[in-house]
């Protein structure tokens, strides 16, 4: 591939999706285009680019976008946000949100849907708390293939165990033959929606808890602070948000401030400046 | 360092296992068959054993079963590791006292997955 080629795509990439690719990511520009092009009956990335420059080639253009920016998910990852949700995030919520009992939950690159699901599940195992609520989960993701494998609910042997305990594997999926299915019943706990999070979130109403995690490191400075600060516009002033393990806030935007011990959890920086109750009640219980 | 009882009858198994295992920082101890198994585990109870299930001599659930009725024998975490991949087999596994289940083929994230599952990690 030529260097204006690389460029081409570079600036393709980062107007349509956010993406930014150093300066030596050839190799995987070439791993994952070169089977787009091949499929689209091109035989090299040269002929992909120019078939890009084409006016209204919009088929094409959604599969390179798909292809670079498709990662790998894993039910449970990293843990840790998975019992921030159900030790603290949740339990604040449901006294907090005691008169409306209405809980709204956005997971920003929801990939192929494990992150969602593992929401679900975590819900599904406090489901005695729950009685009356109503807690959405929304799952997005700027690739229409793999929304359509979230919605599917359909995960390989090797994807299944990967971070799903074997109880909860048997207890919420059906097999055929290597491939295992999540219940209808937890699917119908999240909506899907094909969404780039360079677009408006305007239409979205307010969230609760964000799940933001592993797609920020795809964008560059501007971008991630222009995200942020967006999200922070559409949460509540007592919500949540979730970034990556590898992630922070710190040196990009004063809307959110980390949680006190809580590694990976941020909230509005509001909260914090007023005494919202969860720190009211803490401090009052150290107090005591 | 924690110890890993590596039970399979194939040694091609036992060798890949023992080579992720050892990158995890287990000592690693190898038995062909669930009699083997119970013997080292007589000298010596290890911390986790990674257990196949279809072995000559004695099978994996019928040492799981001896191993859990031996003195100190509800300690080891038991990580089953077979090809057997039905809801079935993995029921009477979880019922016969394996803290996880590993359906074969396994690679590298999954056996780290599964033991960080059971807290030995």
């Amino acid at each position: 591939m030529s260097p204006a080629e690389y460029d081409y795509l570079r600036q393709f990439l980062k107007s349509r999706s956010g993406l930014v690719l150093s300066n030596e990511k050839q190799y995987l520009i070439e791993s994952r285009l070169l089977p787009v092009a091949r499929k689209a009956g091109l035989q090299s990335i040269a002929a992909l680019v120019a078939k890009l420059k084409e006016p209204r080639e919009t088929t094409l253009a959604e599969a390179v976008v798909e292809a670079m920016t498709t990662n790998e998910s894993f039910f449970y990852r990293d843990k840790t946000p998975f019992e921030h949700f159900t030790q603290m995030m949740m339990p604040e919520l449901l006294k907090a949100r005691a008169s409306s009992k209405k809980i709204r939950i956005w997971c920003a690159a929801a990939s192929t849907g494990q992150e969602p699901y593992t929401l679900a599940m975590c819900l599904k195992e406090m489901e005695s708390k729950l009685a009356g609520w109503r807690i959405e989960i929304l799952g997005t993701d700027i690739s229409n293939e793999v929304l359509d494998r979230a919605k599917a609910g359909t995960y390989t042997q090797f994807e299944v165990q990967r971070g799903l305990p074997i109880q909860l594997l048997l207890k919420y999926f059906t097999q055929q033959g290597e491939s295992w299915t999540i219940s209808p019943q937890l699917r119908s706990m999240v909506q899907w929606k094909k969404f780039n999070l360079l677009e408006s979130f305007a239409s979205f109403g307010q969230f609760d808890i964000v799940f933001c995690r592993n797609v920020l490191i795809y964008f560059d400075q501007a971008t991630k602070v222009d995200i942020l600060g967006r999200i922070s516009k559409i949460m509540a002033p007592d919500g949540y948000l979730v970034l990556g393990a590898a992630e922070t806030v710190v040196g990009l935007t004063d809307a959110f401030k980390p949680a006190p011990d809580r590694r990976g959890l941020y909230v509005p920086a509001a909260a914090i400046a007023q005494p919202a109750p969860r720190f009211s009640a803490l401090a009052a219980a150290a107090r005591g | 360092m924690k110890t890993c009882l590596v039970v399979d009858d194939s040694s091609v198994i036992r060798k890949v296992a023992r080579r992720i295992l050892e990158d995890l920082s287990f000592t690693i101890l190898e038995a062909e068959d669930g009699q083997q198994a119970l013997e080292k585990c007589q000298e010596t109870m290890p911390d986790a054993i990674l257990l196949d299930w279809n072995m000559p001599v004695m099978d994996g659930l019928e040492f799981l079963a001896q191993l859990r009725k031996l003195d100190g024998g509800d300690t080891p975490k038991v990580v089953f590791c077979t090809t057997e991949n039905d809801v079935g087999h993995i029921a009477r596994a979880i019922r016969a006292g394996a803290n996880e289940y590993i359906m074969k083929p396994f690679d590298r994230e999954i056996v780290e997955a599964k033991f960080q599952e059971v807290g030995l990690l």
